[in-house]
């Protein structure tokens, strides 16, 4: 047994990084993941604080704490479709229906609030409703309407893209086919429009950072915790740390800017549910057993199905959960412009949603992504779509600027891969 | 043997459309043997684990486990059986880390359906080291950044981790160099020393005397001889491989099967 004692020996060498304590390991560790690309959000906070610098500059009235809170509303409906686009973007899949079905979804639930007999079915039949029932009804049809076009796709086996390409055209003629006959649809129902236009009291938006922070680090502790007294070793303590100091500056940061704005003042309702479905989702993706077999199924599905994963069934509710991130983004959509009108789900919507996802770091080849690169895409391209519109540049330019940041942010994400693949990660 | 196999396949046939790919096989594997099943391509080497697995069903013939008549239906029977296999392409997740590999569709999780990462982090670690598999630097790396000879080892430990009682390898040292070959057939040895049953199929003769107690050959999807490793030649498997005469002459006719 000679040969063995020396392939095992052959590359056990003391594992360098985990060896080195203190600063000195972290610096390696710094140093390592440069050279191999491996820099998680760190890009794209940076690129967003250089956008957020250069319109400074440009425009006069961007850095103000007011079009803070504008970019946290406007940013929401974009934020909610692409956190829906990440699961689905990990299953190595596309769902291109998404804008229309929150149009639709938009309808729904201003057809929904309307009080009295004045409109014809589909929804006559339910309504009056309450706000809440309505909100609910109409998440519910569009996590129904996902729902099937992800049995299409995972039992029948047509590709994602046509079924919901059919789906993009179906919704799109639904909408257009009861709004052509009803007009634009007012949303008077304050609960609804409250959901992009409430803004908090400056005291209860410090209440709301200290709960989020909260959260966080108590996971975070409870995690570390864990990991002790199973015997195994906190593998990054100084990065868990500065992470934890980052959510305590990002939380108390925000409510204190949101607090700061004059018209309107306080945090935006619209900008706690975006953190509500990001700690949700997330602990959806990293924290259970489906959101590890997404990933699984994404990277390799034969695997999974070997593994005894229900693959179809994990396919199936990715498009639940993609139509019912479509139903919230155009419920508060709809809230924001106070109605519904031809224009609903169409524009930028859709583009917007996939690409912020992208940007965030989601991989469109599956099994690689994370829910937080949704927010932080879709500030990218909020923040430039808006910062371009302060500054008086047209639609044109923002589009060629958005497609631009795109591919940069895809072309630098290919790179990263590539130098970790040469280095071995 | 004298003892009741763990495994015993009798009369298995399968045909996909008029490809008849497995007539009339039987097969066998007992509790601390390594079995070799061998044979050229197209011989129904794949397409019997397969079978075995509860990847697909077979057309007629019967599998007795620990003595008892036994169905599989899915890859989930096999597994309630303790049969575990470690396919050719791994069947590892890339992006996933070794733990969450060899957890996966087996996730622990607690009343909250979250996962109990720091068990299943630990008995990952017990189950390499019982192994010995001590060159992989850390288990909470993506399983893409592990060499050949690594990703193999953890297949192979992830088969082996669920009181499994039979462990099917196929090709386990196909795209490995010469030092991780040695690696996952001492591996494979040991496992047979731990009292599992081993089934191992490869095309390479010298990994295969090197390991197996035994070694069945299939030719054209039958039954071609069965040897003891101490008593042949690699001329004699050989032989078998290229020119072997189906060993089954009574029982179910096999040459009715052609004709329709």
């Amino acid at each position: 047994m000679t040969t063995e004692v020396q392939v095992v020996g052959q590359d056990a060498g003391p594992p360098p990084d985990e060896a080195l304590p203190g600063a000195a390991g972290v610096a390696r560790r710094a140093w390592d993941n440069i050279r191999t690309g491996n820099l998680g959000v760190l890009p794209i906070v940076l690129g967003l604080a250089v956008i957020v610098i250069f319109f400074s500059f440009q425009a006069n009235n961007f850095f103000t704490a007011d079009n803070f809170n504008n970019i946290i509303v406007q940013m929401a409906p974009t934020c909610m479709l692409a956190f829906g686009v990440v699961f689905v973007l990990l299953l190595g899949e596309i769902d291109l229906s998404i804008a229309y079905l929150s149009g639709f979804a938009a309808v729904a639930v201003a057809e929904l609030q309307l009080q009295g007999g004045a409109h014809d079915w589909p929804f006559g039949i339910i309504a009056p409703v309450g706000a809440v029932i309505a909100i609910a009804v109409t998440i519910a049809i569009v996590g129904a309407i996902g729902g099937a076009q992800g049995t299409i796709v995972a039992k029948v086996g047509v590709p994602s893209f046509v079924v919901t390409l059919a789906g993009l055209l179906i919704f799109q003629g639904v909408v257009l086919q009861i709004l052509e006959v009803r007009g634009t649809i007012l949303i008077q129902d304050s609960w609804i429009n409250d959901t992009a236009y409430y803004y908090f009291s400056a005291f209860a938006g410090w209440i709301i950072a200290a709960v989020v922070f909260g959260i966080y680090a108590v996971t975070a502790a409870v995690q570390a915790i864990g990991q002790l007294r199973a015997g195994l070793a906190i593998r990054h303590p100084w990065l868990s740390a500065a992470k934890v100091a980052g959510v305590a500056l990002a939380a108390f940061g925000t409510v204190a800017i949101c607090n700061h704005a004059k018209v309107p003042t306080g945090l935006p309702l619209a900008g706690v549910e975006v953190i509500i479905f990001l700690i949700a989702l997330t602990f959806l993706a990293k924290r259970t057993p489906f959101g590890r077999h997404v990933y699984a199924v994404g990277g390799n599905a034969e695997a999974a199905r070997r593994a005894g994963i229900n693959v179809a069934r994990i396919r199936i509710i990715v498009f639940v959960i993609s139509g019912a991130m479509a139903g919230v983004g155009g419920i508060i959509n709809a809230a924001y412009v106070n109605s519904v009108d031809l224009n609903v789900g169409g524009g930028s919507l859709l583009l917007n949603s996939i690409a912020a996802a992208v940007i965030g770091g989601v991989s469109l080849f599956g099994g690689r992504g994370e829910v937080r690169g949704a927010l932080l895409g879709s500030l990218v391209i909020m923040t430039v779509s808006n910062g371009l519109n302060t500054a008086n540049y047209s639609q044109g330019i923002i589009y060629i600027v958005t497609g631009m940041i795109l591919l940069l942010a895809v072309t630098l994400d290919t790179i990263a891969r590539r130098l970790q693949m040469r280095a071995g990660r | 043997m004298s003892e009741t196999p763990l495994l015993q396949l009798r009369g298995i046939s399968k045909s996909y459309g008029s490809v008849q790919a497995l007539t009339d096989v039987d097969f066998e594997v007992a509790n601390g043997e390594v079995m070799a099943l061998v044979g050229d391509n197209g011989a129904g080497k794949t397409t019997l684990i397969k079978c075995i697995a509860g990847i697909h069903g077979f057309d007629s013939g019967q599998i007795f486990f620990e003595g008892e008549p036994v169905t599989i239906h899915g890859p989930k029977d096999a597994a309630k059986l303790g049969i575990e296999v470690v396919y050719q392409d791994l069947a590892l997740c890339d992006n996933l880390d070794v733990v969450q590999n060899m957890y996966l569709g087996r996730e622990e999780r607690d009343w909250l359906w979250r996962l109990k990462e720091p068990p299943m982090e630990q008995r990952t670690a017990e189950t390499l080291k019982s192994l010995a598999v001590t060159t992989i630097r850390s288990i909470r790396q993506p399983v893409a950044s592990l060499s050949g000879g690594q990703r193999q080892s953890v297949a192979v430990a992830k088969a082996v981790q669920w009181n499994s009682k039979l462990v099917i390898l196929d090709e386990p040292t196909a795209a490995l160099g010469v030092a991780q070959t040695e690696q996952v057939l001492a591996l494979v040895r040991r496992l047979a020393e731990q009292g599992l049953a081993v089934v191992i199929i490869s095309h390479n003769l010298h990994d295969i005397f090197e390991t197996a107690t035994r070694i069945t050959v299939l030719r054209l999807g039958r039954n071609v001889g069965v040897f003891e490793r101490a008593k042949t030649t690699q001329q004699e498997v050989v032989h078998a491989i290229t020119a072997g005469v189906p060993t089954k002459v009574s029982g179910i006719p096999a040459t009715a099967e052609a004709t329709p």
